[in-house]
Parts: structure tokens; sequence; C-alpha cells
């Protein structure tokens, strides 16, 4: 389960942001931002071969010493991220993907929202609870 | 340098390569000997096989060697590596003793030079005893020898020089001393290296064959070990694969070790040495995943060694280490060809490094209390000065069990490594180590993980106390966090940033960064926000402010007395501040209420504020200043004593200011600049450029539309005005006063090529007093098409047809005042040469006297009226040639008449009057008297032609040139309606040319218009010779059905030069109707090409034949 997990905006600045509470939560800010270096090498990589039939999970951005990062870009490049403990071997790609699937789907209901204004910090509660349920759950 | 416990040692560091040590040369004094040292060690390129060469005396005394042990059963290691060893093999220990001696072969004092040799062979054997290492001898010969078989002198001596000094054949080399130096030491050092890849060999041999003495219960040290030894020894002989081999094996070894906490230290510098062997040679062998994989291996099998709890700090120093130099592998082998990529370069590694450095760190300040004293004694201190073993304590070496020795030792060891663990210069290590990273990271397009690595470095200069350094580097990230957006991060480097201002008092950083804390962008919490917006007022009040909590109290106290020296320090009171390239506390939006306004009317400009702080804010002064300073005046707002200016938390405040524009300001643009004081001790001066804004706005206002967009309609509804959608209107254009007059155009389009074609101007005045100074511009406007200035002609009189030079664009032709209500007209006449679309401007400008605001101006106002006119040529003429019987004509024939019909079609969509037409000939002559033109006030309607006649002959002497020109065609002519007096137009039309022909023979007839049914029709045939010569001419006339005749019916006649011949016939019709005359044909017997069609043409073929005529009969028409 993440111990970070991140939306962010077309033009890279954090729309939601949600961290396990026991730990620092600049350290993952600074983790997750970071992160948006490889997203946006990948993402321009990807862009000048097929433009149509992206793949919109990148895999894992980069390996540190404590957490592995995955990356996700929506087709209105809209990113997410989400960071993983590394002691925590047990997942499996696969469920990565369905993580981001499923953010992906309730980030889909938020735009939905009409009075929800795109690129406004997401403050919605259903998006909220499904992020929750993906967040390892402390305490 | 403290930190050079964890360093690893140089002789691990380096590449191995097998000693050979030289003795018996004098390097100082005997230049031979220097030459051959030199061809030895200079210039040592990567061709040259890998041997470390040493020169030693001849008496060097070398390690003694132990005896060899030949059973394990009672020996218990005291450690895995001495420290020692490593180096021994390097530099102390060769493979191979080369001894040179200078001695020919045919040495007069051969045996006694024999003799010695052996003693110095015997003396170097004797040093090395017990070793395996290698003699070999050189002799030095000034002669250079024969070929292998042919001097048996020299092999006869060499077999008994080898024998004396029991050495083998192949150990006895010659080196002549010749010009090829560099060529024989070559060869000599490629045999040394043989013999020392053989020493090696056998040393590795030995050492394995110590390993079935073993057994695993007391001597797994020793398994390491060997493997270890082996490994190196692999690498000596230059077997990197089975040195990487070996490697490994100890590798897996090191961590079948049982580890507690008295050996952690030593396997883990074991594992630690083991690693970066096994990452080194997988780099060399290019093989870099595998470096990486054992690398991670490594890690993930010590991170958890953490030993003693006491000395933790120690254990990430160590792990700090191991990323350093995994790192600085990595760069080296990039450094070499390897290509790394942006998720797998060394800067990760360096970052790591610094990462477990800050660990280090903060349990070096956890662990290591000040106050203690250093034990004494020094348990740190060993005899010898060094360890015996690698990674062991001093004050226990050579300990294996599990419990310490000594608890008080062990006690006063720890501490001591913590008192000394005190003075370690962490910030420097970490800071040393970020740089790295960052440099790595700027390689490897990682922009945001350089600004991380930036803010903790800056965060470590923070730490270090070096705030002018953490200020630098914070402040040249910060920009980067804003404008990304990213706000939780931008707060946590303005909070450091804070503490540094205050901590070094810098009162414009300080009160930079608490605007932009106090800003809407900072993720402050609300009482934090008021503490600092509390301190913000101290400083302007000229006051210490408080201090930053989480500084530390001894830098608070200095702090406190900088500030405390800066406030006493008058003079620097006031403070320029640019708000745009932050996000401050206050913000400021202008507009002009409008984008342009009247020159006329009062310009309104609108000046919203807006305080974000949790407190209000006063301020004492807000000036606008605008791009005309005279305007500035006008915009002042300042505070008084009963009204002081108060900015509420989260209000907009709005100040409007009205002014009056300066009519030499008309066209240009007015922008604003905001400045904001508020001075009570000290002065800040916030000043924004443009129409205020800061670096996060236009974003704001980008989202702002977007939400706008979707609710619109709320929008207005909403009481409050909405701060972000407040959209700025940074410049205003001042424009002339709108004009009151009334300029009205009438024309009849579209207008004919060449005329003179008039547009009729009305300007009415609508003002309410005198309009002066009128001017008309009128012409084509400008900007048109290129050549249109030169074929349009403008001007006023249209009495007569202007001339080429008239302008395109008539300027200022003064009309004079106009009174309220007065109206002007006025004719401009406008000739076009060609056709086409036009745009002509009627430009009317005036000045009249106003008063804005009860201050009295001139204004200047003007009116455009452009229309636009299509141009058509009037008509269009059609000339052809013919002959007398109207056939067309290709050629004309010199000196006969010939026909040419004009023919005016009109296309002018108005009547046109034709006055008058002329020929105007060249070459060609009238065969008629002048006549008066057949079109004389002839009218045109649209689509209508009108056609002329003219009868023309070319003169006779005119056969010069093939074509001639025949002259031009010239109509004058002018619209119906036109008035009167209005001037013709002359279009000429020039005529095309002719082809001219000679006719040798012209045969023509004379004959009545018509004939009549049975009665006599004469024709008289002319036969005219035109040539010099005499034409024989053959004539014979075909019977026809139509007629009878009299006459020749067949003659032969010659024509004289110059004269002509006349042939009578009568005709007599017997059918009416066109019919056609009896053919005449023609054939000059003497010039066969000439043919009788050719001959024929100018002779008519039918003729009309009336019916025969009745006798008078008056009662037959009576009767019709």
């Amino acid at each position: 389960m993440a111990v970070c997990i991140a939306v962010i905006a077309k033009e890279n600045y954090p729309l939601y942001i949600r961290s396990v509470p026991s730990q620092n939560e600049l350290k993952f800010h600074y983790t997750v931002h970071t992160s948006l270096d490889v997203v946006e090498e990948k993402v321009s990589a990807v862009g000048k071969s097929l433009a149509d039939q992206r793949e919109l999970y990148l895999g894992l951005l980069y390996p540190t010493e404590d957490y592995k990062v995955y990356g996700y870009v929506t087709n209105s490049k809209v990113k997410f991220v989400i960071v993983v403990d590394s002691s925590n071997t047990s997942l499996r790609d696969n469920e990565i993907r369905s993580m981001f699937r499923k953010l992906h789907n309730s980030f889909t209901d938020v735009m939905c929202n009409p009075f929800y204004n795109p690129g406004d910090p997401i403050q919605s509660k259903a998006f909220n609870g499904i992020v929750s349920g993906m967040m390892v759950q402390t305490g | 340098m403290a930190g050079s416990q964890w360093e690893l040692p140089p002789e691990l560091c380096c590449r191995p390569m097998a000693f050979v040590a030289l003795t018996g040369l004098d390097v100082v004094y005997n230049a031979v000997h220097r030459a051959i040292w030199d061809a030895f060690c200079a210039n040592r390129r990567a061709d040259r096989v890998p041997i470390s060469f040493k020169v030693l005396p001849g008496d060097h005394e070398y390690p003694k060697c132990r005896t060899k042990r030949t059973s394990y059963e009672w020996y218990i290691p005291k450690g895995i590596v001495k420290t020692g060893w490593m180096n021994k093999h390097l530099n102390l220990v060769p493979a191979l003793v080369v001894l040179f001696y200078e001695l020919d072969w045919d040495d007069p004092q051969w045996k006694e030079k024999q003799s010695e040799c052996a003693t110095k062979v015997e003396i170097v054997r004797t040093s090395l005893q017990g070793r395996n290492t290698k003699v070999a001898v050189v002799l030095i010969q000034k002669k250079t020898p024969l070929p292998p078989g042919e001097d048996l002198v020299a092999s006869e001596r060499a077999s008994a020089l080898c024998s004396s000094c029991d050495l083998s054949g192949k150990s006895l080399f010659v080196l002549p001393h010749t010009d090829h130096l560099v060529g024989y030491i070559i060869r000599l050092e490629n045999a040394f290296y043989e013999h020392a890849q053989t020493y090696y060999y056998t040393e590795i041999r030995r050492v394995k064959s110590h390993k079935e003495f073993l057994n695993k219960t007391t001597h797994q040290l020793l398994f390491v070990r060997h493997q270890f030894k082996m490994a190196f020894l692999s690498e000596l002989k230059q077997d990197t694969q089975n040195a990487l081999k070996y490697y490994r094996a100890a590798y897996s070894l090191v961590h079948e070790l049982r580890a507690h906490e008295t050996n952690m230290l030593e396997i883990k510098t074991m594992a630690g040495f083991i690693n970066y062997k096994i990452c080194r040679l997988c780099f060399q062998h290019n093989t870099p995943l595998d470096a990486i994989a054992q690398f991670r291996k490594h890690i993930d099998l010590c991170k958890k060694k953490i030993g003693c709890a006491e000395l933790a700090f120690e254990h990430s120093a160590w792990m700090s280490k191991q990323f350093q130099s995994f790192g600085e592998l990595f760069d080296e082998a990039i450094k070499l060809g390897l290509t790394a990529i942006q998720t797998q370069n060394p800067g990760f590694y360096y970052q790591q490094a610094a990462c477990y450095s800050q660990d280090r760190k903060q349990m070096a300040q956890q662990f290591c209390q000040v106050g203690t004293t250093y034990p004494s004694p020094d348990p740190l201190d060993t005899q010898s000065g060094g360890l015996d073993f690698y990674g062991q304590r001093p004050w226990r070496q050579g300990h294996q069990s599990i419990d310490p020795t000594d608890p008080e030792k062990e006690k006063r060891g720890i501490l001591a490594l913590q008192i000394k663990e005190r003075d370690v210069p962490h910030s420097e290590l970490i800071i040393a180590l970020l740089s790295n990273a960052v440099a790595q990271f700027k390689k490897y397009k990682c922009p945001r993980m350089k600004s991380h690595l930036m803010v903790q470095m800056g965060e470590e200069y923070y730490h270090a106390k070096d705030y002018t350094k953490a200020l630098k580097l914070l402040d040249y990230v910060m920009c980067d966090y804003r404008t990304e957006r990213w706000w939780p991060l931008l707060t946590a480097i303005l909070t450091t940033a804070l503490h540094c201002a205050y901590l070094m008092a810098s009162v414009k950083d300080y009160v930079i960064y608490c605007m932009e804390l106090l800003g809407r962008a900072s993720t402050l919490k609300e009482e934090q926000k008021s503490r600092i917006e509390k301190n913000l007022f101290k400083v302007l009040m000229n006051d210490v402010p408080e201090a930053e909590s989480e500084c530390d109290q001894s830098s608070v106290g200095a702090a406190r007395s900088l500030w405390t020296d800066r406030m006493a320090l008058s003079g620097s009171n006031e403070l320029m501040v640019e708000m745009q390239d932050y996000i401050p506390f206050i913000q400021c939006k202008a507009r002009f209420q409008s984008p342009c306004f009247h020159v006329d009317q009062p310009i309104q400009l609108q000046v919203f504020l807006r305080a974000d702080c949790p407190h209000p804010v006063s301020f004492s002064k807000l000036t606008v200043s605008l791009s005309n300073q005279e305007y500035n005046q006008w915009c002042v707002v300042e505070s008084s004593v009963q009204d002081s200016m108060m900015l509420l938390p989260r209000k907009p405040r709005c100040y409007n200011f009205s002014f009056v524009a300066k009519t030499e300001d008309v066209g240009k643009k007015v922008e604003v600049k905001m400045m904001l004081g508020s001075n009570s001790g000290r002065c800040v001066f916030l000043s924004w450029r443009g129409a205020g804004g800061d670096a996060a706005s236009t974003q704001e206002a980008l989202q702002a539309s977007r939400s706008s967009r979707r609710w619109g309609r709320g929008n207005e509804a909403r009481q409050e005005l909405d701060w972000d959608s407040l959209t700025m209107q940074h410049s205003t254009m001042i424009i002339s006063r709108v004009p009151r007059i009334c300029v009205q155009l009438s024309h009849q389009p579209p207008a004919l090529t060449n005329e003179m074609f008039c547009i009729s101007l009305t300007v009415q005045s609508q003002e309410n007093v005198v309009a002066k100074d009128v001017k008309l511009t009128a012409g084509l406007k400008p900007g048109q098409e290129a050549g249109l200035g030169h074929t349009t002609h403008v001007t006023l009189d249209g009495s007569s047809v202007s001339d080429d030079n008239a302008p395109a664009l008539l300027t200022d032709v003064p009309l004079g005042d106009l009174k309220p209500g007065e109206k002007l007209e006025k004719c401009v006449y406008m000739r076009c040469v060609s056709t086409g679309p036009r745009i002509f401007l009627f430009h009317v400008a005036y000045s009249i006297d106003t008063a804005v605001e009860g201050l009295h101006i001139v204004c200047k106002c003007h009116k455009d009226e452009t229309v636009t006119v299509e141009t058509v040529v009037p008509f269009e003429v059609s000339v052809k040639f013919v002959s007398t019987k109207f056939e067309p004509l290709e050629q004309v024939a010199v000196d006969i008449p010939f026909l040419l019909m004009t023919d005016i079609r009109s296309s002018s969509p108005w009547p046109l009057l034709l006055s008058s037409s002329s020929l105007q000939l060249v070459t060609v002559t009238s065969s008629t008297p002048p006549l008066q033109s057949q079109l004389k006030q002839v009218v045109l309607q649209t689509g209508e032609s009108a056609s002329e006649c003219f009868c023309l002959r070319c003169p006779p002497d005119t056969s010069s040139s093939n074509t001639v020109a025949t002259g031009q065609y010239v109509i004058s002519w002018r619209r119906y309606y036109s008035s009167a007096d209005s001037p013709l137009i002359q279009t000429t039309v020039t005529l095309p040319h002719v082809i001219l022909e000679s006719v040798p023979l012209y045969i023509y007839a004379d004959l009545p218009s018509f004939g009549r049914v049975r009665e006599s029709l004469p024709v008289r045939y002319h036969i005219e010779n035109r040539t010099a010569q005499v034409m024989e001419v053959e004539i014979a006339v075909d019977p026809s059905d139509a007629f009878m005749f009299s006459g020749l019916k067949q003659v032969r006649l010659r024509v004289l030069p110059g004269t002509e011949q006349q042939m009578l016939y009568n005709y007599y019709p017997l059918m009416a109707g066109y019919q056609t005359l009896p053919q005449l044909n023609i054939s000059l017997p003497r010039c066969p090409t000439s043919n009788s069609p050719a001959l024929r043409r100018f002779l008519p073929q039918r003729i009309f034949v009336k019916p025969q005529g009745r006798q008078p009969d008056d009662a037959s028409i009576a009767a019709a």
C-alpha cells in the first residue's frame, strides 16, 4: 500500500497530495516533486514516437533507498504519483496499475463534477476516500 | 582530516600491478644506469605491460618471511586481513628481483666478474629467504651481441655464468647499451612480466593449498582471508576474471561470519573493501549492471548491521562512504565511456551518501554530548600507531570473542570515539556530497532533483552557520518552486531563509521573507503568520524582532546584538522592494477604467489593494507613477492624522484617481507603476511594476476566468468584488476627441480610365462652436499596392485634364473655418490611369476649443471617410485591315488601296459622348481627302458600338521593311451627362503593324456595281506590270453558264515594265442574283511559280445581276 499519493496538474503544481501522517510530510512533497523530472522525460520521449497509443502507466520512476515512486500520466497531462515503501516487496506491478486505474476513475469523477473548477486543488470527499483506501493504514 | 577513518585505503583503490625490483643500478651517478631506469619508468603508456618497478640497492632487506605453518590445528586467527598485507605485496615483496651487472662477454677479467656477480645474486637470494621471488640477471654490455649461436664464447660463458649463479638460462638477459635502448627494455620487461606472472601463480597455488588444513569452526576468518588474498594476487597477475570470482567468494564468506557487536565493524569494513573491488572489476569488465546489482545486494545485506548502538553514527558514516565510493566508481566509469541515464546515474549515490551523512550528523549530535573530557590514557592509541587488522578496535586488537574483554576499557573507547566524532565537520562533508550530486543531476536533466539538493545544501549551510551562502542557494531555488507553484515547499524554504535572515540581521531579506510568508502562497498556520506579522511591524518600527523559534540559543544571542547594532545605525532607513518576483502579503492591481480615453474625458484609474495577512495593515502613502511624470501628482493618497489608511485582512480596497490627459499625449500610452509606502521609523516602499500583480497572479487570473466562464451569471450577482477575476489594465490609449462633423461623399462609380473622376465632398459642422482650421487631406489611401501611387493623380481643378505630375494624395488643403451648422462642399478630381480598385481617403481635420472639468483645452479632431472606387476602361477599340473586297488582310500590298475598319464598343455603365476621332498615320497615306470624323457627337450607351472605315494606301516607295507601323487612332470623349465645360479626354489607340508585300503584276478590273439580265455589262481588265522586266501574260476566259460574253477568249500578250495593258470584255448576264463572273485564267509562262489564284485576288469574283427591268408601266405601279 502506498505511503503517499499525489495528483499533479498539467502545469506541474500539486492538485492533491496526501501522505501517511506518521512521517515527514515535506519529504514526500520533495519526493513527488523531484519525480516529475522523470515523468517529464518519459512523457517527452514517448511523445516523439507514438503520440496516440501512449501507455498511461509509466512504471517505476526511480527507486530511492527508502521508497519506490511510480508514475501515471493521463491524456490531459495530469500526473498521478504513488510512493510505496521500499520494504514493501509484496506489491506487484499489476496491483500498482490497478491502483492507478482506480485513482484515474475517481479523478474523472471529480472532473465531471460541474462545481469543480479544473486546476483547483481537489477537495472531493469521494476522492479522498478512494485515496484513503489505498494508503497504508496507520494506527 | 577527521573523515579519514572511513576513507578506503589507497592500496585498495589503486590498480594492482606486478612488483619488480631492480637492483645494481646506480641511477644517481651512472648515466647509463639512469638512461636504463628512465626507459623503464618514463612514458609508461597503456600498451606497456602493467609492472611497477622500483630501484633497490643490491643489499636491500626484503620483509622477512615468517616460518611457514605446517599445521593450523592450534592456530586461532586474530582478524581477517592485516592492514599491511596489501601494501606488502604491492610495494615491498617483489615478484622478481633483477640484478643489473655490467659485463661484456669478452671482458678481460671475466672470471673475477663472474664470481662477483654470483656473490651479488647470492646476497639477494639470502635476503629473500623463504619467498618464492624469482631472481634474474641482466648483463649491461657495451657491444651489440652477435646473432644467437654465432658467438661461441658468449654461449659458453653464459652457461658458465648461469651455473655459477644458480640461474636458469631463462633468467639471464643481455642488455646491449646501444641506440635501441627502449626496444630492448620493452623486450626485457615482457620477459620480467612472464616471470612475475609465474610468481603470482605459484603464490595463489600456495594460498589455495592452505584450504585443506582449515576447519569451519575456528578458521572462518581464514576462509575469507585466503579468498581475499587469492583475489588480490590474481589482480596482481592481471587475471581480473578469476580475481572477481575469488572476491565474490570472499564476499559471501564474509557474510557467513558470525557477526556480533565486537566484530561488526571488522566484518563491515572487509565487506566494504571486497564490495568495492567487485564493483570496480565489474565496471572494468564493462558490466555496469552487475556492479549495480552487487552494490544493491551489499547495501541490503549491510543496512541493518548497525553494531554498537552508542556508535550508530559510525554505521551511517560507513554507509555514506559506501555510497560515495560507488558513486565515484560509477563516475569514473562514465569518464571512460560508460553512458548513464536519468534514473541511474552517480548523482543518486552521492545523494544517498549525503543522506547518510546527515543521519550521521544527527546521531552524532544525539550521542556526543558536550562536556565530557577525553579519557586518558587515550584508548585509541596503539603502540604501532596503527591497527594490525582492518576494522578492529584499537583497544582490543585481535580480540575475536563475543563479549568485550574489559567493559571499562570498552566504555572509554566508545567515549573517545564519540568525542572525536564531535569534531568532525559534518556539514562540510554533507555539502561536498550534495554538490557532487547536484553536478550529476544537472548533467542528467533533473532540474527538480537539483533544486531539491540545493535546498538541502542551503539548509546545511544554515546549520553550519554560513548564512550568506545558505541564503544565496535558497534564493536561487525559491523562484523555481514559486513558478512551479509548490506552496508547501516554498513555505518551508522561506521559513529557513527567514531564520537565516534573522540570524544575519539582514533587514531587507527579513522584510521580504516575512512579506512572502504572510502572503497567500504561504501554508503557515494563522498563529505563525500572526507572529511573523508582529515581527515585521517591529522591524518597521525600527525595533528588534523576536527570535525565530528553532534557532539555537547561542546564535539567537549573537543575532540579537546584531539587530540592535543595525537598529542603532540610522541612515539606511528606506527600503525599496520590487514585488513582482514575490508573492507578497499585499496584493495590488491597478486598472484604467477603459483601454482608451478621449482627450476630452478625464482618465479614470482604479488601484485595488488587498492584504492577506491576519492583522490589519496601515500604510502611509500610495503613489502611482505613470509614464508621463506630470500625471503622478494626481495619483497620490496620503494618510493624515485623522484618517490612517488601513487594509483589513482579505478585504480589497479600491482607490480611484482621475486626471485630465494632456493633448500632446494623444496617441501615446500611459503606464502605471505602483508604489506603496509605509513609514513609521523605517520605511518600506513596495513597488509593483506594470499594473501590480505578482508571481502567482497570472495563474490565479486564469483559474478565475475558467470558473467565471462556468459561473458567468453568478459572478454578477455576487456582492463583493471578486479579487481573482479582477483584471489589470496597465495602459490606456489617449485618443483624440470624437469629431462632430458630418462628411459625405457623392460620386458616380465606377471611374473610367483616364477620365477626371469627380468625388464631391460635403462637410457639415455639428459642433456648438466654430471649428477652426478645417483642413482636408484627400487622395489615395496610403499603404495600398505600390504602383497605384503612380497611376493615380488627384487635383482640385476639374477644368482641364490633370497632368501626370499631379500627386496621388493632396494633403492639408485649407478649407477655412466652419461655423456651427455650416456646410461646405468641395469637388476632388481623380484621374486613374490604370484599372482596378482603389481606396480613397478623405480626412477632415479641425481644431476646437473645449473645456474638461473646468480646464480649457484646444482639441484636435478629425474625421476620416474612405471610399473604394473601381476603375474600368470606358470602351474597347478593335481595329482590322480589310481589302477593298472587305476580305480580311494578313498582308498589305504596296500601292494598292485597302481599308481600315475601327470599332469602338462602350463598356462604360454611363453613356459616353464621342466628340471626335482622327487618324494619325505613319507610312501609309489616306487615299481620300481628310473628312470630318464619322463619329462626331455620337452617344454610345452601354454595349453599343461605333465603327469607322478609312481607305488607305501604302505608297510604293516604302518597301524597306516587312512590317511597318501604321499610326494611332485618337478618340476624344467624355461622359454624356457631365457638364459641358468638363474637359474632353483623349484616348489614343495604337494601330497594329502591317506586313507589307509587293505585287509584281497587278490585275484589277473596272466594272459597274451591278448588271442586269440581258443587258450588256462592260468589264475592263487592267494588267499592270510593276517589275522592271517585260512580262509575258497568258489569259484565257473560262465559259460560264450565267454569262455570254464577247472579247478575247484566249490571248497571250506582253506587258512592258511600268506599263499596263487593258482588256475589254462585254459580259451579257443570263441569270439574276449573285453570279460568279467568268473566271479569268492568268498565267505567266516565263514564271511558272506564280499561280492563277494569287494573280486573280484583286479581281472581283461575283456581281449582282438584277432581273430584267420592265418597261416603265405606270398602270402596274399604280396597281401595286
